[in-house]
């Protein structure tokens, strides 16, 4: 970053440490460690940082996550080489400001007033003239002024022969701007290593420190990979559930942890999900109270995202929130004959819920969260796309005894379609699926399931299809006579026992693939509406009976609906992957707050340096160190001249302005208004 | 002034008494209209707010005075604006039924005219490259020649898109056609009057497309004054941005370099974004208004993006005319009397609105990193997190740093300096849409 490579012109050989700094100091070197950073910092932004080893394995294969891993490029930000780089920049570029310091401070002050005609002479801006009409004093004090009223500073000298030398610069403060612009860098990163990951590398490396990798409270978190109040600067969280406190925060290094010990207490008294009507998140924001020792009371504050609590050089920041253990009201269904009469449950979201059933299978519940809106796209009557909220839902778990789980997702609310309200019951069998849901048909009258779970029972209870048969066998086997001829009341009553097992086990689907199993292909789609005939009659009767349970006596318009919408649904349950449904009655929430802490005493630092860069950053480029030079010496009863001048940036704006200043300092032209006479601007200016 | 009379004019006059009777009428105005707001709507406002509206005014009235044209295009903007918002009432049904909302001044029909007159000023800053000689016919052919390959290739990439073969290449189609638009009409004229026309349209899309995202913020808040935001929140509305600051920043460097020749490289790059903002508001409605998520609101996003803009404008600007630069450097190698080589502009300006721009673009560019890292301690808990927006943004930083450096201590100049600046937009388009789109992180919110 240096401007000035071969500054010293002295003929002795240079010692080691010149060349040393010469090296450090040079462009060359700056650039290649620029490349080099941001060849580095690509990887970082291509290679998803930071996570599980495992993940690497499978996406890049045993060689290359050897090599990966090797050169650290899962965390690269924090790589002992890429800080030795960024380190080595910072080095190179304070040696860059001490070597070019001086001549910058020269440069600056100096009105170079040694500066000789023949170099003059040969600047690429300069104007001649041996036989000036004007004597000297009238050329100078006329270029004083032009150049003292457009901002230079002037100096005058006269030499032994009578020649006089005036020398006026602007702009200096560009070369300030060089001073401010590098300065800022190594200010910046020497804010960023006092808050930066390097101290706790060390106390990794020397033993001071051990990752943590067991899921244990924080009380029980070992010594050494704890990290006392003297710790200059840190970035943790932690997740606090209303209602607790907590006085540690977690920080996550590669695959472990280590627990910091904060000066003080953080209580979450309330966390809240504030909505726009549409349901969208508004704000997330914690009450919190701070507990400290050096506080008369406790500090009460809420933090939102985007406005954090700073405390004893502490910042406190809104980061994520979870659920901490809500309370639910859940009923669970068996789904045979007992299904009517379902096991109220009481348990937490992250609780379990064990089943043993009665041949002696244990089922395991898992409730694994808990989400309160679903913004879910919904078509209204017009056609239109709207985003609307579902409600809420639960999700959870069942293990079967083998361990083997099935995913669940219990909607809240129920949802309408076509005028009838369903219960919503998502499956899915790995977390890569998505959901499918089963629509349970909710009672005409009330909320509940209840009518769909008597149906439930019935068609699972063997004694009670057995009557319902009886009394529908000779019904049916009228059916029968059509197509087949005579068949005996028994055997169709055994058929149609038969049909009712296989739709119990596997719905329609399961009659289908019987069919075709047993019967010879051109018989199917007669058996196939026969049967289904058959099979719904059975279930038309069972459903009146539940009806007759229930005190209603005829099948009306939304009781007939009913059947329909329950039949689709007896139909789906055997793909339903589990024995068991569980209705989500309601629940009371606690939420988890996840606070993000943070000590950054190199903040205030970088910011300075910040400052600064952006101050050099405008001097540099909106600032130009011009000067300007007039020899005269007396000539007859005028005198012979060189105006010259020069500028380090904005070379066509310095033509312009070159060009108006010498014929002004030449008297060879006076404006006839002042306020068209910018230069910069003039439309006539020559180009 | 008491001055021996041969001296009056060498003096040059202090700054305020260089400014005109109209400079004082503009300063006369912008605090007329601040102390009416302040009078009139001073009591919603908090201190912030009210030191802000101040700043604003000085900082307008000096750019008034700076760059005069600015005045009238401030002007256009706030009357229209005026109208649109007055237009709305309280109701934001209005933009159905009011006729000055429909056609004109709602935040959307605004912007489409913006999306227009950007395409029609590419078409004629085009043409103006394309005009007919003093005298004879030198040209002409080698205009038809142009004006059939890219209506040939107009029509291909439709082809292809239409056809479901590569789809999304018809939204690419329209910047082929723009060339054979102004190369077929461009012919027809000897003067500079087709770059009159493409500076005109471009003014008055640059009007419209900053009154489409004034009035688009009095929308945000007829939906529900809960959802309330400034519009350089989302993808489509950083596009609209882009192109007001862009096209404004050329504008300037236009007068400033008084040379028309690189309007036709700079509004084609304009007019891409135009492609990508018809492509985003008709193919995937993005230009709805939806509340901010919470990471967003931030008054740090109302200078954070703004500043950034500045620097991506810049960086577009000095890659167009690096494109314009290496095409004249090519022409004057290979045919010196060819149409490269005597209808750009020279390679000095060339080359020095090249390096304005970027110094322009980098000295915003290094308050918008800085203001971004400011914000980012007070969203994520750290002023730098290694997110891959921010490595990309340093990496831009980096490359122009590098270009600057390259320029005042190697004194490089010149073809590989076009190339570069070149390169630099790719990298900064990664950083821009790339990064969100590719590689997620923190920042991810411009989705597409």
């Amino acid at each position: 970053m240096s401007r000035s490579p071969q500054d010293s012109a002295s003929p002795r050989r240079p010692s080691r440490l010149a060349i040393l700094v010469s090296f450090l100091g040079s462009m060359n070197l700056a650039i290649t460690l620029l490349v080099v950073l941001a060849v580095a910092s690509v990887v970082g932004t291509l290679l998803e940082q930071n996570q599980p080893f495992q993940n690497y394995l499978m996406n890049f294969g045993p060689f290359w996550h050897e090599l990966f891993r090797t050169l650290n490029l899962y965390n690269v930000y924090a790589a002992g080489w890429f800080l030795f780089v960024l380190a080595f920049l910072v080095i190179s570029t304070a040696v860059c400001i001490y070597r070019t310091t001086p001549t910058m401070l020269r440069d600056m002050r100096s009105f170079r007033l040694g500066v000789r005609e023949k170099s003059l002479r040969g600047f690429a801006h300069n104007v001649q003239s041996e036989a000036h009409p004007e004597p000297p004093e009238q050329v100078l004090e006329r270029a004083g002024k032009v150049l003292g009223s457009r901002g230079y500073r002037i100096r005058q000298v006269e030499q032994s022969d009578g020649t006089r030398l005036l020398s006026a610069m602007r702009g200096s403060g560009n070369r300030l701007g060089y001073f401010f612009a590098h300065g800022a860098i190594v200010i910046i990163c020497v804010g960023g290593l006092i808050d930066g990951s390097v101290p706790l590398k060390l106390a990794e490396m020397t033993g001071r420190l051990e990752l943590e990798t067991r899921e244990i409270p924080a009380s029980q978190v070992p010594e050494q990979s704890r990290l006392g109040d003297s710790n200059l600067s840190f970035r943790g969280s932690v997740e606090i559930p209303e209602g607790h406190s907590a006085d540690v925060a977690f920080i996550t290094i590669r695959d472990g942890y280590v627990v910091q010990d904060l000066p003080f207490r953080i209580e979450v008294k309330d966390f809240r999900v504030q909505r726009h009507e549409t349901g969208q998140e508004r704000a997330y924001e914690s009450d919190l109270v701070i507990h400290d020792d050096t506080l008369d009371e406790p500090l009460a504050r809420t933090v939102r995202v985007n406005e954090p609590l700073v405390h004893r050089g502490h910042a406190i920041y809104q980061a994520s929130f979870r659920d901490g253990g809500s309370f639910l009201d859940l009923d669970l269904h068996h789904l045979g004959r007992g299904a009517r009469e379902p096991l109220p449950l009481d348990v937490r979201v992250y609780g379990n819920h064990v089943q043993e059933l009665t041949d002696g299978n244990r089922y395991t519940f898992e409730f694994t969260g808990l989400q309160t809106h679903n913004m879910g796209t919904v078509v209204d009557t017009d056609g239109n796309p709207e985003r609307r909220d579902m409600g809420p839902s639960l999700d959870y778990t069942i293990r079967d005894p083998s361990g083997a789980g099935t995913f669940y997702r219990a909607m809240k609310n129920p949802m309408e379609r076509d005028g009838t309200n369903f219960m919503l019951t998502g499956v899915r069998h790995s977390m890569a699926e998505p959901f499918q849901y089963l629509y349970v048909p909710q009672d005409p009258d009330g909320r509940g399931v209840d009518r769909f779970m008597r149906m439930v029972s019935a068609i699972h209870d063997d004694q009670r299809v057995a009557d319902v048969v009886g009394e529908v066998a000779a019904s049916a086997a009228r059916q029968f006579h059509g197509s087949q001829g005579d068949v005996p009341l028994e055997v169709v009553e055994s058929i149609m026992i038969r049909l009712m097992d296989l739709f119990v086990q596997g719905g329609y689907d399961a009659i289908v693939a019987d069919i075709e199993q047993r019967a010879p292909q051109h018989q199917w789609d007669a058996l196939m509406d026969l049967f289904g005939r058959v099979v719904n009659m059975t279930l038309r009767e069972l459903y009146i009976q539940v009806l007759e349970e229930e005190g209603i006596d005829s099948m009306s318009g939304e009781n007939a609906a009913y059947l329909d919408d329950a039949l689709v649904a007896l139909d789906a349950l055997p793909h339903f992957g589990s024995d068991f449904l569980i209705t989500f009655n309601d629940f009371e929430q606690v939420q988890a707050s996840g606070l993000m802490i943070s000590k950054a005493p190199g903040q205030n630092v970088v910011y300075f340096g910040s400052l600064m860069l952006i101050l050099g950053v405008f001097l540099m480029l909106y600032m130009s160190h011009r000067r300007c030079w007039l020899m005269v010496r007396p000539a007859g009863q005028g005198s012979q001249l060189v105006f010259a001048g020069t500028s380090n940036r904005n070379m066509l704006e310095f033509n312009e302005e070159f060009d108006t200043l010498s014929r002004y300092v030449l008297g060879q032209e006076i404006p006839s208004d002042a306020t068209g006479s910018d230069p910069a601007r003039s439309e006539n200016s020559p180009r | 002034m008491s001055v021996p009379h041969d001296t009056i004019g060498a003096e040059y006059p202090g700054f305020f008494k260089r400014l005109s009777l109209t400079d004082w009428l503009w300063a006369a105005l912008v605090t007329v209209s601040t102390v009416f707001v302040l009078a009139m709507f001073g009591g919603y406002m908090d201190i912030y707010q009210v030191i802000t509206l101040i700043i604003h005014a000085v900082a307008g009235i000096w750019l008034g005075w700076y760059w005069k044209p600015f005045r009238g295009y401030a002007l256009a903007v706030g009357l229209l604006s005026v109208l649109g918002v007055l237009s709305y009432g309280d109701s934001l049904a209005r933009a159905e039924t009011n006729f000055f909302l429909k056609y004109l001044v709602s935040g959307q029909s605004a912007v489409m005219w913006m999306c227009a007159l950007l395409f029609m000023s590419t078409a004629a800053y085009i043409a103006y490259l394309f005009r007919r000689e003093a005298t004879g016919t030198a040209g002409v052919v080698p205009a038809l020649v142009i004006a059939g390959g890219a209506t040939v290739l107009g029509g291909g990439l439709l082809w292809l898109g239409q056809g479901g073969i590569i789809p999304g290449l018809e939204w690419v189609s329209p910047l082929a056609f723009l060339v054979a638009v102004g190369a077929l009409t461009g012919p027809l004229s000897r003067t500079e009057f087709s770059a009159q026309v493409g500076g005109a349209l471009a003014w008055t899309a640059a009007t419209f497309g900053l009154v489409g995202l004034f009035v688009r913020w009095r929308e945000t808040y007829l939906h529900d004054p809960a959802w309330g935001y400034i519009p350089v929140s989302n993808l489509w509305e950083v596009f609209v941005l882009f192109c007001v600051i862009t096209v404004l920043m050329y504008l300037y460097y236009e007068g400033r370099s008084r040379n028309r020749g690189m309007g036709g490289f700079v509004l084609l790059l304009v007019s891409s974004a135009v492609a990508f903002l018809l492509f985003y508001t008709l193919d995937r409605q993005a230009h709805e208004v939806q509340p901010l998520v919470p990471a967003l609101q931030s008054w740090w996003m109302k200078v954070h993006v703004p500043a950034n803009f500045i620097g991506y404008g810049g960086f577009a600007i000095a890659a167009m005319v690096g494109v314009a630069y290496l095409m004249r450097a090519h022409g004057e190698r290979h045919r010196p009397n060819g149409l490269l080589a005597t209808r750009l502009p020279g390679r000095q300006v060339l080359d020095d609105v090249m390096y304005k721009t970027i110094a322009i673009g980098f000295a915003f560019f290094t308050i918008a990193t800085v203001l971004g890292a400011m914000w980012a301690a007070e969203a994520w808990g750290g002023y730098w997190s290694w997110d891959p927006k921010e490595v990309w943004a340093l990496i831009v930083w980096l490359n122009y740093a590098a270009w600057l450096h390259m320029r005042f201590t190697k004194g490089w100049r010149g073809v590989p300096m076009a190339w570069w600046s070149i390169v630099g937009l790719f990298v900064t388009t990664f950083a821009f849409v790339g990064v969100n789109m590719f590689l997620g992180g923190l920042h991810s919110y411009g989705e597409m």
